[in-house]
């Protein structure tokens, strides 16, 4: 993964990670939304298994989640669809869930599933390394990236200690709160990048908050891939599932 | 996160890393509180000057001559300052909030009880207060929402999920993410991410130690049995607390709703339909499907209606500490009814649970033991479901007088102004 990375940053300024909820709005206007998007030129995909309680998400994603369980989501469904977009399709995939969803069906039985259909990696942001004893030995018997988040509030000495469970890259929050509330993007998140800088030599992952050209060309230089979540689906919800690629088009243009 | 809270496989600290140093915080403020004498003493001084503590253990002489079983003693927590036991958790956690220097409150609330306890608090030491509650408990719970808005609370209805309690806590959680400096989450009950559970159970067993004493004073003797309702479990761990280490059974009474069979209910531990899972930032037993998706619950009482348990309470059921049942809303409104016509006492409809288990139970017990309900809040605010419960056609003219008062324009009941 880091080998990926970094060879794609060797043409670009800095790479694009986007997330759809799986189921939707359907899971055909999920397959049009992944073609579009890396058409367009995304790099990687987060692909989330939606959770009945989404803690760390926002309204935006939260009613997503909730749209998706209704309208018939289930896991099963959700790897079927991982499966076939990343046969599909070359870049990377990376599931995004809660613990309960991979604790229910079995840490071992999902990770072994998961590299299975060719899913490189997952990012949970309920299991701490603290709690993660299971999920990380699974992961790392199928050559599967755990994704740790850096937060803002995290101590440098912290920050060292999850850098040593992470690989594949880390996925730095660019601020406290939820999901696809507004970030200030400033002085502030550039010392506080340096600090997640010093602590890992993965590559990072900037989120929460970014969804306008200004603010990937703000990371420019700072981080190594720059998140995109809630405003997709703002985007999806406005225009339409074929808006999308015009969208990241208008991004990475 | 050096100690995560499990009790046996349950607890945990299930945390997105934004909460990590506020819980290490948190965990810091409560561990130094504990172990410093003086703190429950302020406590203990605290509940004595502004919530009635010790509350009474009274002899219910009537329920226990018609049953003609085991003596039966209640526990009236119903007595506290703003009529529940939530009282004891919320001051103790506002002296904590004081100690870390906050300046703002925020809190989730099922039947309202809570949350009129956490606005109390607010007014009393001064701090802001948000409180947070399902769309579905604001409106049949009026009458807790009216009284948080007049303490200064902001109520918020919360729009998502089931929009009960537990879309409560996540929206809480979501408020808490975002404020961590200024604000501390008064988790309501004996569950959540380490140190909530032991936390909130160590000041809810003043319960217990004060009910142990009582008992010993007034027969000389433990009780055979006690009986708690566990909607969360913190008014259940704070009377088991009391006697853990006794020869005294321990029995929490869960919501059956419209029964177990019917799956319209919220009981986990003693049914079969729910299973170990990770949710709102612990382990435990949830009411999941096998997705783990949260499902639905039922019951007439907004405080039991939860998917999840104290993992304290999870981790007793498993060793056998605790025995866990669960009482109909049909028994629930049948035992209310009696405990007021045959006691003159009123419980919540929460509490009016363990009654209703520990009705079924003391008839076959002998007449030389006793028994201890918790009887965990009063059941005034229940008015208007415990009048649907009960059918009751003059409290229908009453809200229906009532109401053509209000959209009758220049008609109200209320100071006439000007002249």
């Amino acid at each position: 993964m880091e080998t990926y990375i970094k060879n794609r940053l060797k043409t670009k300024e800095i790479l694009l990670m986007t997330h759809i909820v799986m189921g939707y709005p359907s899971f055909e206007d999920c397959h049009i939304i992944v073609k579009q998007m890396v058409d367009a030129g995304v790099d990687i995909m987060e692909l989330q298994i939606p959770f009945s309680e989404p803690m760390a998400d926002g309204p935006v994603i939260l009613k997503a989640n909730q749209t998706a369980l209704e309208r018939g989501s289930t896991v099963e469904k959700c790897f079927e669809f991982a499966r076939q977009v990343a046969q599909e399709f070359s870049i990377p995939f990376f599931f995004m869930t809660y613990a309960n969803i991979p604790y229910k069906y079995g840490m071992a039985d999902f990770a072994a599933r998961m590299a299975g259909i060719n899913v490189k990696g997952a990012i949970v942001p309920d299991l701490p390394p603290e709690e993660g004893d299971e999920y990380i030995r699974a992961m790392s018997q199928n050559n599967l990236h755990p994704i740790y988040i850096f937060s803002p509030e995290t101590s440098d000495h912290r920050l060292t200690y999850i850098s040593s469970f992470a690989s594949g890259f880390v996925y730095c929050l660019a601020r406290k709160g939820v999901t696809g509330k507004d970030t200030n993007f400033s002085d502030d998140l550039t010392g506080y990048l340096s600090r997640c800088r010093r602590a890992t030599r993965l590559p990072l992952a900037v989120g929460f908050g970014v969804k306008e050209r200004k603010d990937v060309d703000y990371l420019k230089g700072k981080a190594d891939i720059a998140v995109i979540g809630s405003q997709t689906i703002r985007v999806v919800e406005k225009s339409g599932p074929h808006a999308v690629g015009d969208f990241i088009g208008n991004i990475l243009a | 996160m050096k100690n995560r809270g499990y009790y046996g496989n349950y607890g945990g600290a299930y945390l997105p890393e934004i909460l990590i140093s506020t819980f290490d915080e948190l965990e810091r403020a409560f561990e130094t509180a504990r172990d410093d004498p003086s703190f429950r003493q302020e406590y203990a001084d605290l509940m004595a000057s502004y919530s009635c503590r010790p509350t009474p253990l009274t002899f219910a002489e009537n329920l226990t001559n018609l049953f003609g079983g085991a003596k039966i003693y209640i526990k009236r927590e119903d007595l506290n300052h703003t009529g529940a036991h939530k009282a004891n958790n919320v001051m103790g956690q506002g002296l904590l909030v004081k100690r870390m220097g906050k300046k703002r409150v925020i809190a989730e609330t099922g039947a309202g009880q809570h949350g009129v306890a956490t606005a109390t608090m607010a007014a009393k030491f001064g701090f802001d207060c948000t409180i947070y509650m399902g769309e579905v408990d604001v409106m049949r719970q009026r009458p807790n929402v009216f009284w948080m808005e007049q303490l200064g609370a902001a109520v918020v209805p919360v729009t998502d999920g089931t929009r009960i309690l537990k879309d409560a806590i996540n929206e809480a959680f979501r408020d808490w993410v975002t404020n961590m400096e200024t604000t501390h989450y008064v988790l309501g009950t004996a569950c959540g991410p380490h140190p909530f559970p032991a936390m909130v159970s160590w000041f809810q067993s003043i319960i217990g130690m004060e009910a142990r004493d009582q008992i010993l004073k007034i027969e000389g003797k433990l009780p055979k049995r006690v009986y708690a309702c566990v909607g969360g479990g913190s008014n259940a761990m704070g009377l088991f607390s009391g006697f853990m280490d006794d020869p005294v059974e321990l029995v929490g009474v869960e919501a059956g709703g419209r029964g177990i069979d019917s799956g319209m209910h919220a009981s986990r531990l003693c049914s079969r339909d729910a299973s170990p899972g990770i949710a709102q930032g612990y382990k435990t037993y949830f009411l999941q499907n096998s997705d783990g998706q949260m499902k639905e619950t039922h019951s007439i009482a907004a405080g039991l209606d939860y998917v999840g348990v104290s993992p304290i309470l999870s981790h007793m059921h498993e060793k056998g500490k605790a025995r866990f049942e669960s009482a109909t809303d049909k028994e629930v409104v049948e035992a209310l009814k009696l405990t007021m016509q045959k006691e003159g006492i009123i419980p919540a409809l929460e509490s009016a649970h363990a009654f209703a288990r520990a009705f079924l139970e003391v008839p076959s017990l002998s007449k030389d033991d006793v028994v201890i309900i918790n009887q965990s809040g009063r059941g005034d605010k229940d008015i208007f479901t415990v009048a649907d419960a009960f059918d009751d056609p003059k409290w229908k003219q009453f809200i229906i007088g009532k109401a053509k008062e209000y959209a009758t324009p220049g008609n109200c009941s209320g100071v006439p102004i000007g002249n």
